[in-house]
């Protein structure tokens, strides 16, 4: 498979709150600090991580939304944090993104096919005269009925909103898109409806997804490969399967050691996991998680740790097996 | 077994909208016993958290009502109680804990007053006894050092502190029952283990019988003794956690069973229910879930399934059960 996107050693960084007067001590938040990844063409992505770890904001600059300050987005061959407005606008054009509250994602002013239309114009993918064909086409592809487009949000069901984003995402015909937690929203029985979409949608246009979550369980089910992210780095990378039966660092072993399952049988772990993510404003030396790590050697915290890549898995720890 | 703790009967609880009524949570009825902890599960909308305010009658909005036979707690009713006798009850018998800690605890107000202020105004204690038992009662809930922390702002915590800072709210008090509206939804997967932890110790240690209102049924699986199920407003099925989880008996408790992430990890497509539960001002005159079950008969359009008792401890408002043996 080809590489599609590639993610090498991202920063992203914002003004932190309370930097003195008059910004006399400027401090920076590193809400991303030298994050890597790969997506394939047609692939699907798990992006997991504690809330506040920079999955999203991983990928809003992926997409450009937020500017990087360091590393490259290479976007089919191309990087995009160099890219003049010609290469902007072709990213534009074959990404999308889909986002979390469905809701607030779509304006409550604007009927359905307005949303969908409007996209359409702007990025001139059929003519005019198609436009509202095309609409139908696509409330169809997500499992709505055309109708639905006299109407406007509002009238719409949690579920069904969430269809008329994946509507709008599709609108571009992208090759990339990004989901940010769009099924965290939605109750059980309907998270499986659009899951099942994804699926389908993915096998039928050859789609490549990154989908960003805080639930691995759908990760297990959705994903071919899972990157699990840390206070901005990317901690460990590999196939969804190998990592959730053999994880080797010690912090997706902790999360996976945490999912709530259904089997009455299973205990709550003992303590998966002490204490809660540090600041990001004050990142720890070394290797990031070590202040939580409970593998930790008296060198974790002055080095940052080496990468293991092992075929197609790779992490970043002093131990290149997780110890036992 | 002896007399429960806590005694509903036939809760409901009324929405007036112009001329209308609308019954959001209907005729419910459940038994908890000392040191129990029942899960509330059901998809949003569904009535647990409306069901719960309503026991404590601490209904968010004034066109609710709540009717019933009774709520028995500690030798009182608390449907006959008076609105002085109910504040009096709520807090020292029945304890909340809220799904956004951020937005229950007054930010400016320190955390240790807000902890020692129930204490002082139920058990009648002075302030340094309060400020005393308020460090206790954050020793007890996990949070380090709490001789300093007590000072401390709301701002000051993080999302999991603040979420045992609100269960020290409400055990300062010593309540008997605590309920718990989803109270890990809004926390990351590993603090969410640590608070659940959390709440199994206090009801070893205290005693103390719970309500844990969750749509997450994994939650669910690793903390409660018994499971009830909710839909549009109606308790379905309601067991023992082993019996529910093994052998759920309505279809809809078996779909969402099935929906979960972890149900049947082999299979490509993941299991759904089809369809959209009921709207509560346009409820058919049958079952609830009639539309969507897989299971449904003509009876099921017709006749509202009463909540009977299937087996000892188990019981199930469907005309259509599926067999013991889970789904058929």
């Amino acid at each position: 498979m080809t590489t599609l996107l590639q993610v090498k050693d991202l920063q992203v960084q914002f003004p932190a709150a309370g930097s003195g007067l008059f910004n006399l001590r400027p401090r920076k938040v590193s809400a991303v600090n030298g994050a890597s990844l790969n997506l394939a063409a047609g692939e699907t992505l798990g992006l997991v991580g504690e809330s506040g770890c920079g999955k999203s904001t991983l990928a809003r600059a992926i997409l450009q939304l937020t500017p990087s300050c360091g590393g490259q987005v290479l976007f089919d061959g191309t990087d995009m944090n160099q890219g003049n407005p010609v290469d902007i606008a072709r990213l534009r054009r074959e990404t999308a993104m889909i986002f979390q509250d469905p809701y607030s994602a779509l304006n409550p002013r604007q009927r359905i096919g307005q949303i969908l239309a409007e996209v359409l114009q702007v990025q001139r993918k059929v003519p005019a005269a198609q436009i509202p064909a095309r609409v139908g086409e696509l409330l169809e592809l997500v499992g709505l009925r055309a109708e639905l487009a006299e109407r406007r949000p509002g009238s719409l069901s949690g579920g069904q909103c969430q269809r008329v984003g994946i509507a709008r995402a599709l609108a571009v015909e992208p090759r990339l898109i990004v989901a940010d937690e769009c099924v965290a929203a939605l109750d059980v029985s309907i998270q499986g409806q659009i899951i099942n979409l994804l699926l389908e949608l993915r096998e039928r246009m050859g789609l490549a997804l990154l989908f960003i979550t805080h639930d691995l369980g759908v990760v297990r089910r959705l994903c071919d490969r899972v990157a699990v992210m840390y206070l901005g780095q990317i901690v460990e990378e590999g196939p969804v399967h190998e990592v959730f039966t053999a994880p080797r660092h010690p912090y997706t072993a902790a999360l996976i050691q945490s999912i709530a399952d259904i089997d009455p049988a299973r205990r709550l772990p003992q303590d998966p996991l002490a204490g809660e993510p540090p600041s990001p404003l004050n990142l720890p030396s070394g290797c990031a998680f070590h202040p939580r790590c409970r593998h930790a050697l008296p060198g974790c915290g002055d080095t940052a740790p080496p990468e293991h890549i092992q075929g197609a898995r790779r992490h970043a720890c002093v131990h290149p097996q997780l110890p036992c | 077994m002896t007399t429960p703790l806590l005694q509903v009967r036939g809760l409901s609880v009324i929405a007036r909208t112009g001329q209308r009524d609308i019954t959001l949570v209907d005729r419910l009825s459940f038994d908890l016993g000392e040191g129990e902890i029942l899960g509330l599960v059901g998809e949003s909308g569904s009535g647990k958290t409306l069901a719960c305010r309503g026991l404590m009658r601490l209904l968010p909005a004034p066109n609710l009502r709540v009717e019933g036979q009774s709520v028995r707690l500690a030798g009182h009713d608390l449907l006959q109680l008076d609105e002085a006798g109910m504040r009096r009850l709520r807090g020292r018998e029945l304890g909340m804990i809220f799904q956004n800690p951020s937005s229950h605890l007054d930010p400016l107000m320190r955390i240790g007053e807000q902890i020692a202020e129930g204490i002082r105004l139920h058990q009648g204690a002075s302030r340094r006894e309060a400020r005393a038992e308020a460090i206790e009662v954050l020793r007890q809930v996990g949070i380090p050092d709490p001789q300093s922390r007590v000072d401390n702002y709301p701002h000051e915590f993080s999302g999991g502190m603040r979420q045992r800072a609100m269960i020290a709210v409400a055990l300062g008090c010593n309540p008997r029952v605590l309920i718990a509206d989803e109270p890990t939804t809004a926390l990351d997967v590993t603090v969410q283990a640590q608070i659940l932890r959390l709440l199994l110790e206090l009801r070893d240690r205290r005693g103390l019988s719970m309500i844990l209102i969750s749509h997450d049924l994994g939650v669910v699986a690793q903390t409660c003794d018994s499971i009830a199920v909710m839909y549009a407003g109606r308790l379905c099925e309601h067991g023992a956690k082993h019996e529910m989880l093994a052998r759920p008996r309505h279809p809809y408790s078996a779909g969402l069973l099935a929906c979960h992430p972890a149900a049947q990890p082999e299979a490509v497509r993941m299991t759904t229910i089809a369809g959209q539960p009921p709207l509560l001002d346009d409820l058919p005159a049958g079952c609830r879930f009639e539309s969507r079950c897989p299971q449904a008969m003509p009876l099921c359009r017709q006749q509202l399934p009463e909540l009977l008792e299937a087996s000892p401890g188990h019981r199930l408002a469907c005309h259509t059960p599926l067999l013991a043996g889970g789904l058929s």
